[in-house]
């Protein structure tokens, strides 16, 4: 699929407009009838254009009310919420619907439907031509990993739990809706289905640059995902948002850092990749190099153990000293297989996992092809972790100044804007 | 594909899951997602469903003509039964249940829907009272009222009857609606429908095994209700069975009697037919 860069601003109406849209969130405040605390309480934020903005709090916190406030399915008690710069606080909600994607917990798919009708059902409320339709459908399942041609005719009750997820983000998707809001999309699924599904999600938005609004309970899950991070507290107070590296290294205050949780040096692993540690080379020789010279190499190198890589240059075995010797010089029996590489885009979590199972603590990082391009060992790992948490750290320090100065002006704005509780429009 | 591939075995062959494009190994996702379901088996409608019941209703019906046949007839009894009184009556019974329960459903399922939209529901337990007033009342006392108010006739016959069976419609029509997965309403509202498109297009598909449960259970309770029509001078086959009881004329009653049942019988299994063939696809259970 081509992919025109995301333009600020770009209207969202065009029709294949790849770019998300920006949303403002300004006072946003909902009092349910009945209860006299609101359960969302002015929430001021400011999502960019095509940025995948997780919202995570503990439950009961306002996450899902803020974010259906979004798409107007629960009407704000008093404040404005601004798509692309309109105020869609009091657009006639089916049509600003139609114009945001909505997936959630457990597909939310029509059973009585068959996976293209389900798909279909925005694009032709919008007025698009059946045969328009027909082919969006097909896209929308390629893009998501499913077969079309399997899985068009077949009804939801005929699907697995992840393959219905897919079905749900491809129907939120269909009529290109320049904004998402995905509530806890994930959380029916088991963990590995889950962790394809993320993996899918992150790969889609590297695709289309939609804005996402992701809400979860699961904090890995917003680490994994979000572009930025919205940790809210009781009544969607904002605890701190910001980066997934920020919010890890320096929690604003000990709600978030109870968020957090225990281990969050181990979480920052997942936000590196090896690619941005160094990798070491290592002594390697191929199958095609002659017995002896592997001989030499072994016994003159300064390791006592080799790399040997096959025909493609693909790590192959890990060969010792003697195991030459013990094999009585047959390549075949000698050394023990790699059972395990990493590419450059791993992240550092895997790499360190390989490395741990790894007996002699290493493990070969691989390119595209699966091309030997280095070695990554506990030492390097140990290193790179350490000076990341130090440059966290100095970042952090510079970041709390800001931090305490944007706070102390939300403080005053909330003095301000809208302090005394506005009188609610319903019950 | 995983970021991690797995080694490929040293002899070219790669192991199952893992292919290669272009020198490129590719390993598919190492728990494959559960196989779906097989596609439930074609048709809906086995023959055992479709034979049964019209062959038991047939052989029931030749017994009784065969038997009614070699019975001894009077001239009372030849009396009721003569310038096809027995067809008449039985049209006027069919014409009846049919009348009755377009109506029903024509007053009973629009009132299942208002009565479960948001604004409407503080009405619900006065309306479902009413109804259950009307199915308390005995059917017979009430076609008594009935006649009273509004004269002999096929109109008040219709009346009683469908006062009788309106509540299965009304109440199978809003648990129905009620049973649908709110979280699957508010995804309809989500993706931008128009109330009238959450109804049309995902409530009442929904709802449409339960609603059609009800209409079977009235149309049933019609038939039977029917040949009371009778005694409000509204025809049908309660005719035969009423003057089979007052001349004490066995045949006749028989025949009255075996008539209404078979109806019954039909009705319902045509019902039970359009109950399959309506309920939208894919909400077969048991796939």
């Amino acid at each position: 699929m081509p992919e025109p860069e995301p333009e600020p601003g770009t209207v969202p109406a065009a029709a294949h407009a790849v770019s998300g849209a920006a949303i403002h969130l300004e006072n946003l405040t909902k009092r349910f009838p009945g209860s006299s605390a609101p359960a969302v309480d002015c929430v001021n934020m400011e999502i960019r254009a095509g940025e995948l903005v997780v919202f995570v709090g503990p439950s009961g916190c306002g996450k899902t009310t803020t974010m259906k406030m979004i798409n107007r399915l629960i009407e704000p008690t008093s404040g404005r919420i601004r798509i692309d710069g309109e105020d869609v606080t009091g657009m006639d909600p089916v049509r600003l619907r139609r114009k945001i994607g909505y997936a959630i917990q457990q597909s939310g798919l029509f059973p009585h439907m068959t996976v293209a009708q389900n798909i279909a059902l925005v694009p032709r409320m919008t007025g698009w031509s059946k045969a328009r339709t027909g082919t969006r459908v097909d896209e929308m399942l390629d893009l998501v990993g499913l077969d079309p041609g399997e899985f068009r005719a077949r009804y939801p009750r005929q699907l697995s739990g992840g393959q219905q997820q897919r079905v749900g983000v491809a129907r939120a998707l269909a009529a290109d809706p320049p904004v998402l809001l995905m509530d806890e999309p994930f959380g029916a699924v088991d963990p590995i289905t889950r962790d394809h599904l993320q993996d899918e999600l992150i790969r889609l938005q590297h695709e289309l640059h939609k804005t996402i609004v992701f809400v979860t309970h699961d904090f890995d899950e917003a680490i994994k995902l979000g572009d930025r991070i919205a940790v809210l507290r009781e009544r969607s107070h904002i605890a701190q948002f910001d980066t997934p590296e920020a919010i890890l290294t320096n929690p604003a205050d000990d709600f978030v850092s109870g968020f957090v949780g225990a281990g969050a040096a181990l979480k920052r692993l997942n936000l590196t990749r090896v690619r941005d540690v160094g990798v070491s080379a290592f002594p390697t020789a191929t199958v095609d190099d002659p017995l002896q010279s592997i001989f030499d190499q072994l016994r003159t190198g300064t390791t006592n153990e080799v790399l040997l890589l096959d025909r493609h240059r693909r790590p192959y075995k890990w060969l010792r000293r003697g195991d030459l010797m013990r094999a009585k010089g047959s390549l075949a029996r000698a050394g023990t297989l790699v059972h395990d590489t990493v590419t450059r885009d791993a992240t550092l979590r895997d790499a360190l996992e390989a490395v741990l199972i790894d007996n002699a603590g290493r493990v070969a990082v691989t390119g595209r092809r699966g091309e030997y391009e280095g070695v990554v060992d506990m030492e390097t790992l140990m290193n790179s972790v350490h000076e990341l948490l130090e440059a966290d750290r100095l970042d952090a320090a510079e970041h709390q100044h800001l931090l305490e100065e944007q706070r102390s002006q939300q403080t005053r704005q909330e003095q301000e804007g809208c302090a005394p509780g506005e009188p609610g429009e319903e019950g | 594909m995983t970021w991690r591939t797995r080694r490929p075995p040293p002899e070219g062959e790669r192991p199952a899951g893992e292919h290669e494009v272009h020198g490129i190994a590719f390993r598919d996702p190492e728990t494959p997602e559960e196989p779906p379901p097989a596609a439930p088996a074609g048709r809906r409608v086995g023959p055992a469903k479709l034979t049964v019941l019209p062959s038991f209703l047939l052989l029931l019906l030749l017994g009784t003509w065969l038997w009614f046949r070699g019975a001894h007839l009077d001239a009372i009894a030849h009396n009721a039964i003569a310038d096809g009184n027995v067809w008449l009556r039985l049209r006027q019974h069919i014409v009846l249940t049919v009348l009755s329960t377009v109506l029903v459903l024509v007053i009973a399922i629009p009132l299942g829907v208002l009565l479960t939209r948001r604004r409407l529901r503080p009405a619900t337990p006065v309306v479902v009272a009413v109804a259950n007033i009307g199915q308390a009342t005995p059917a017979i006392g009430l076609l008594a009222l009935l006649v009273i108010w509004m004269g002999i006739g096929m109109r008040a016959a219709l009346v009683g009857i469908v006062v009788y069976a309106v509540l299965p419609v009304l109440s199978n029509t809003m648990a129905g609606l009620r049973a649908i997965d709110p979280t699957l309403a508010e995804a309809a509202r989500g993706i931008g429908m128009s109330p009238l498109g959450v109804l049309f297009k995902v409530e009442l598909p929904l709802a449409v095994p339960l609603i059609l449960a009800g209409v079977r259970t009235a149309l049933v309770l019609n038939v039977g209700t029917a040949t009371l029509a009778y005694f409000g001078g509204g025809g049908g086959l309660g005719d035969l069975i009423a003057s089979g009881i007052t001349n004490q004329r066995m045949p006749v009653l028989v025949l009255g009697s075996v008539l209404t049942v078979a109806l019954a019988l039909l009705v319902d299994w045509l019902a039970s037919l359009a109950e399959l063939l309506l309920r939208p696809r894919g909400l077969e259970a048991g796939d």
